[in-house]
């Protein structure tokens, strides 16, 4: 039951993508991220798209795997898209298509709403993207490696890095160790899927106490286990792996530096997203 | 309640670059009242294989019947059948979570007889933990957290048997026990064997745990049933375990050590028989001695 959850799922493949510099790939991430807002009409939203097949192509994870992880949040992104298509109202300079009640629809709404689906909805697509061909351990070396000049300010960069990749470290293990007291509690006739929120909530207890029993004596284990290793912080430690920036990063972020200037050329070119109305009425 | 599985195959993950089939293929058959065992290595399948029995894995493919279950049957009725059938995972210690040692006991209790009066309750928990060698006034009120770790195994397998199934598997009862303490579960498991369970299935890879306990065993290998027979059968075919990378008992290891010399033995692989046996043949200072600390074949 827990094996469906794809977020920070690693999806072994040898590719372009896969290969890049994971600093790299979180800066491309957040520009992405920057490029989604900032377009401002349809044709901007389009090369946003365009840009996004292009990734999930040259990251050779299957597409259907990618759509997966917004399957998660499917939910929230119809909740907010039917609050904003009823209840949003411009500055309204054309007529209300209805006006009923409290609900009102716009043609400003419903392209309001189409542009705010769209950007939940690709604002997963490309986190997802990133952690899909990234390791936990490349990722919190790569953003590590982008704190560090917060170390000027005596903010402990290499600590929260610790602390993130033992977070991702054990949550396999700790799913693992879920599943094996959830088939224990099963076979001792514990019951999961019927019953009210109050029912369903206390037979959580049987799972929830051993699971933080055994977290603690992990985390006393490993902490061990570090101090026989003298473990004493950052200073002086080297990495195992370097990161090296190569062609490749190179590459990406050139691709989304275009992105963004097309983007911004087409906001001022072609204007706004209600613009388009013009046209047809 | 005899276990008949056909064709049982199973793939986890799959469909996915992480899809890996465990089971190919299991054939077996275990009767009622036998102390069966199932060796294999990790990843050969036995604990995906032992999970069906009790449907905890759902069956998808081959049929697979215990007793008048039939768990291909979308309508089995599978928590009647986790009734029946006991499951004592591998260290069971980490499942309890109680605040006390008869709170915990009683959980599969309260789960599978929910019509059962408070007085039963109690009586069927006291037998339970008296069952498995622990005092029960002393211990009901404890925590089950501040117990020795073979006290919180103890209270793991009461917790269990507290149903009275018929079947009782057990994934690797004496994983991480001392050798006392691996002697003392194997005796407690004879002792359910004889009264409360009638068929137990103890998954192991230690082979003198099998040898010395089992009168059926079943190898495993990459997801096939590759040997099933009693134990002295199984370890006669030493070279073809040894093939397969699995250990053999130290009596086998005996056994071929003596073969090389040209000395044929004639044993069940028990450390009792295989020693009364060696000796006799030495013409031993009056027949067998009695094996000190060896095994409790009966």
């Amino acid at each position: 039951m827990l094996n469906d959850v794809t977020f920070g799922q690693y999806y072994p493949a040898k590719s372009f993508v896969h290969s890049m510099d994971p600093r790299a790939k979180i800066v491309l991430m957040i520009a992405f991220i920057v490029a989604i807002f900032l377009a401002k009409n349809f044709f901007g939203l389009a090369a946003v798209i365009l840009f996004l097949i292009v990734a999930v192509a040259f990251s050779r994870v299957p597409f259907g795997r990618v759509l997966r992880s917004v399957k998660m949040i499917l939910f929230l992104i119809i909740f907010t898209a039917v609050l904003n298509l009823f209840f949003y109202s411009g500055s309204s300079s054309y007529k209300p298509l209805v006006d009923w009640w409290i609900i009102t629809i716009t043609y400003e709404s419903i392209i309001n709403t189409i542009f705010l689906a769209f950007r939940l909805f690709l604002l997963v697509m490309g986190t997802s993207v990133l952690t899909l061909t990234t390791t936990p351990v490349a990722l919190t070396d790569g953003i590590e490696s982008l704190l560090t000049p917060l170390k000027w300010i005596k903010f402990p960069v290499h600590e929260l890095a610790l602390i993130m990749s033992i977070a991702l470290r054990f949550i396999p293990t700790l799913m693992d160790e879920t599943n094996r007291i959830v088939a224990a509690q099963k076979a001792r006739g514990a019951d999961f899927e019927t019953g009210g929120l109050i029912k369903r909530a206390k037979a959580v207890v049987p799972i929830l106490i051993p699971l933080l029993v055994s977290a603690f004596r992990r985390a006393e284990d490993l902490g061990d286990a570090m101090d026989a290793r003298c473990y004493s912080g950052a200073k002086g430690r080297t990495k195992y792996k370097k990161l090296t920036f190569t062609w490749r990063d190179l590459i990406g972020l050139l691709f989304v530096a275009a992105l963004i200037t097309g983007i911004v050329f087409l906001n001022i070119y072609l204007g706004g997203k209600f613009e388009i109305l013009g046209y047809f009425l | 309640m005899r276990i008949v599985a056909k064709d049982l195959t199973y793939t986890y993950n799959p469909k996915s670059p992480f899809a890996s089939q465990a089971l190919k293929g299991v054939n077996i058959e275990i009767d009622e009242g036998e102390f069966f065992g199932i060796i294999g290595h990790t990843g050969s399948g036995k604990s995906t294989f032992v999970q069906h029995l009790n449907a905890l894995i759902k069956l998808t493919g081959g049929s697979l019947t215990v007793g008048d279950y039939d768990l291909s049957d979308k309508k089995c009725k599978f928590l009647e059948l986790r009734s029946k059938v006991g499951m004592v995972f591998q260290y069971p210690e980490y499942q309890l979570f109680a605040e006390t040692v008869e709170k915990d006991v009683m959980f599969g209790l309260k789960n599978f007889h929910k019509g059962m009066k408070e007085e039963e309750m109690a009586a069927a928990v006291k037998e339970a933990i008296e069952t498995v060698d622990l005092d029960y006034e002393d211990i009901r009120d404890r925590s089950p957290f501040e117990l020795s770790g073979g006290q919180k195994r103890r209270v793991a397998i009461a917790g269990v048997i507290v149903t009275k199934p018929e079947i009782l598997i057990l994934d690797e009862p004496a994983a991480g026990l001392d050798p006392l303490g691996k002697k003392e579960i194997m005796d407690l498991l004879h002792h359910i064997h004889g009264g409360w369970c009638k068929t137990v299935v103890i998954v192991s890879h230690d082979m003198d745990e099998i040898a010395e306990n089992c009168t059926r065993a079943a190898v495993f290998s990459e997801g096939r049933v590759v040997m099933e027979d009693t134990p002295a059968e199984i370890f006669k075919r030493s070279d073809e375990l040894l093939a397969l990378g699995l250990d053999i008992p130290v009596t086998a290891k005996c056994a071929r050590l003596l073969k090389e010399k040209g000395i044929v033995i004639d044993t069940d692989f028990t450390c009792d028989d295989f020693i009364a046996k060696t000796l006799a043949l030495y013409g031993g200072a009056g027949g067998a001695p009695k094996a000190e600390g060896g095994g409790n074949a009966q």
